[in-house]
This record gives structure tokens, sequence and C-alpha cells, in this order.
């Protein structure tokens, strides 16, 4: 962002004197990147993809704003664009899934074939029309609207705070509410009221199993194998002691015992 | 430098952007390219600001800035309560107003 800050007055300052050559370097390498990113918001598969290519867009954006005297706007483009919005795309981006990527199945039929045909028609009648009717235009540039109040933010700010005033509240009244909508829009109401510690624990004893902790393996027990039972109070010796996994070792054990004997019966 | 190289540039802008309307079914992406409009848009209006030697057209580029800021804010709450509720931030799928 710094580097777009220091290089904004450049290009402002080779925009000063009309036609230059610094002007059309930065309007053909910033509008082919900027065209760049566009094409490549539009047909990258993946939603991260698009992201960071309208973050291309803004930025390279922002640079010609500043080369068409208006470096206030750039970084204004800079900051709230690329630092803002594109982040909170981000975000969003990564509560929806990174993963969601779009299925280009046609859901309605010939789909694409007509509206890459809609959008050239539309991009031939605006570019016709643009360049026939610009044509004799020329720039009187704003060299002098700029110095008039001593600057560019300067001049914005007479006429935001003066003529635009009423403008300037509105929005400022729209930012508001669109703050408080999101808030409200994003709220989640609890369906259930919030379960508690006191609430879970009335559910363990309920569930009818054993709500402590099990008995260690070889208490009061003559050793304190883990395989060896524990010994309870009255002396019987307790199986739920014994972890699950040995417990059934041993019952393979004493079953694999069994069976050879089983089929020495059965030969006899 | 003529002023309509950047009214061209911007009118490509906005056409990428329609086509990104039109064919991408994530919602996501869908407004992203609303946004890249909105951009195509304040860039014609800051080269015709300095066609005319007005600062207005900036005014008016600054204003759009807010006004998609506070629509961006609004419009993510919405597909974010829609996938809350759907799993998906597919167009196509929210059709429960149909019939």
């Amino acid at each position: 962002m710094s580097a777009v800050a220091s290089l904004a007055p450049l290009v402002a300052q080779a925009a000063q004197t009309s036609d230059s050559v610094g002007e059309q370097t930065a309007f053909w390498i910033c509008g082919t990147l900027a065209v760049v990113g566009a094409l490549g918001l539009v047909l990258s598969h993946r939603a991260v993809h698009s992201a960071l290519f309208v973050a291309l867009t803004m930025i390279n954006l922002a640079i010609l704003y500043a080369a068409n005297s208006a470096p206030f706007l750039g970084l204004v483009q800079v900051i709230v664009y690329t630092g803002a919005v594109m982040m909170l795309f981000l975000f969003v981006l990564m509560i929806v899934g990174v993963d969601a990527s779009d299925s280009f199945a046609e859901t309605i039929k010939a789909q694409r074939g007509w509206t890459a045909l809609l959008v050239l028609g539309f991009a031939a009648l605006l570019i016709a029309g643009i360049v026939t009717g610009m044509s004799e235009m020329t720039s009187i540039g704003l060299d002098e609207a700029n110095s008039a109040n001593g600057g560019n933010v300067q001049g914005l700010a007479f006429l935001i705070f003066d003529r635009y005033l009423l403008a300037f509240q509105v929005v400022a009244a729209v930012l508001i509410a669109a703050a408080l909508g999101a808030l409200v829009l994003a709220h989640r109401e609890h369906l259930q009221p919030r379960r508690t510690q006191a609430d879970l624990s009335r559910d363990r004893f309920k569930s009818g199993q054993h709500p402590g902790v099990l008995p260690n393996p070889g208490v009061m027990s003559s050793t304190n194998a883990i395989g060896n039972p524990a010994l309870l109070p009255d002396g019987t010796p307790s199986q739920e002691s014994i972890p699950l996994p040995l417990r059934v070792q041993t019952a393979e054990a004493a079953s694999a015992v069994e069976e050879p004997r089983a089929i020495e019966r059965g030969e006899e | 430098m003529e002023p309509s190289a950047y009214v061209v540039l911007s009118a490509i802008l906005f056409t990428i952007g329609t086509f990104g309307v039109l064919l991408r079914r994530n919602a996501i992406v869908v407004f992203m390219s609303v946004e890249l409009m909105l951009n195509a848009a304040n860039l014609a209006f800051v080269a015709f600001a300095r066609m005319h030697g007005k600062l207005d057209g900036q005014v008016i580029a600054f204003f759009v800035m807010v006004v998609a800021a506070a629509e961006v804010v609004v419009g993510l709450a919405i597909i974010m309560l829609i996938f809350r509720t759907r799993r998906s931030a597919n167009v196509d799928e929210p059709s429960l107003l149909r019939n």
C-alpha cells in the first residue's frame, strides 16, 4: 500500500503535462492489468482466486485514478476496496467455505453462448458510441480546479461540505443503517436456551451409566498389575477396573484355549 | 491523453462485470462482479471530471464508493444468512419464493 502511496504523487505529476509519455505508459500497463484481473474474476473456478483478481483490478484502478489527477480517490480506493471490501469478501469466503468451487454447469440451455453474444454486442455498442461521440473531445484538465483551493483534497472538501452537504449526510445515514442491518442479519437467536453445566451434569446422572471415575486396576489387590482387577470394599473383584482392550484380549485368549479342547472332544 | 481512452477502458471493465453477473452461479462471485461494474462507473466519473475541469465527478465517485461499501456489508450479511440456512452459496438454489 505504501508503494502505491509513494507512486501516486509521481503519477499525478506525470499527468500534469497533458499527453505525457508517463501517463501513456501508466495507462497501458495498469489498464491491461485491470482487464486481466477482471477476466480472472470471471473465469477462475475458485472464489478465492476471483477475490484476489478483483484486488489486482482495484489496485490498478487506484493508480489510474491518481493518473487522472484524483490522488485522494486513488488512496480511498486502495484503503476502502483492497483494504476493507476485499478483506471482507475473503472473510466471508473463509466462513462459507474456500473449497466451494463454482460449478460451470449450465442451468439454462445455451446460457453461456447467449451471454457471450449479448455481452460482446453490449461492449461493441458502448465502445462504438464512446469512440464516435468522444473522438473530438479534449481534456480541460484539473490543474486549475485542484489549485483553486490549495489542492485536490481541499477542493473535494469544499465541494463535499458545501454543495454536497445534504448528500454527504444522507450517505452517512445509509452507512450507519447498513452497519446496523448487517448486525441484525448476522445475529443468531438461540432456538433453545443455552445448556449450562448443571444441565449437562443432570443428564449424565439420568443416563444411568456410572457417573464417576471407574476404579483403578490392582487397587486393594495383591499386585497393581494392569490386568489385575481391583477389589471392591466387599472383597469381590471389579471387572470394570480393567481397561476394555485387556478385557477383550483375556476373553479371546480364554476362548482360544477352550476351542482346541472342543475340537478334541468332537474328534472323540 | 484523450479522455475517451479511460472511458473505453471503463466500458470494457463494465462489460466484463456484466459477463460475470450473467455467467457465474456463486453468489459471492456475482457480488464481486457487481463491485467491478461500480468501479468501472467510478473510472468513467473520474475521467469525465478531468475532461470538464471540475471536481464534481470525483465527489460523485467518492459517494459511489461509500454506498458500495454499505451495499457490500448488507449483501455479504444476506449471503451468509442464506448460506447458514441452505448450506450453499449458489444463486440457483434459493428458489423458495418461486411458487
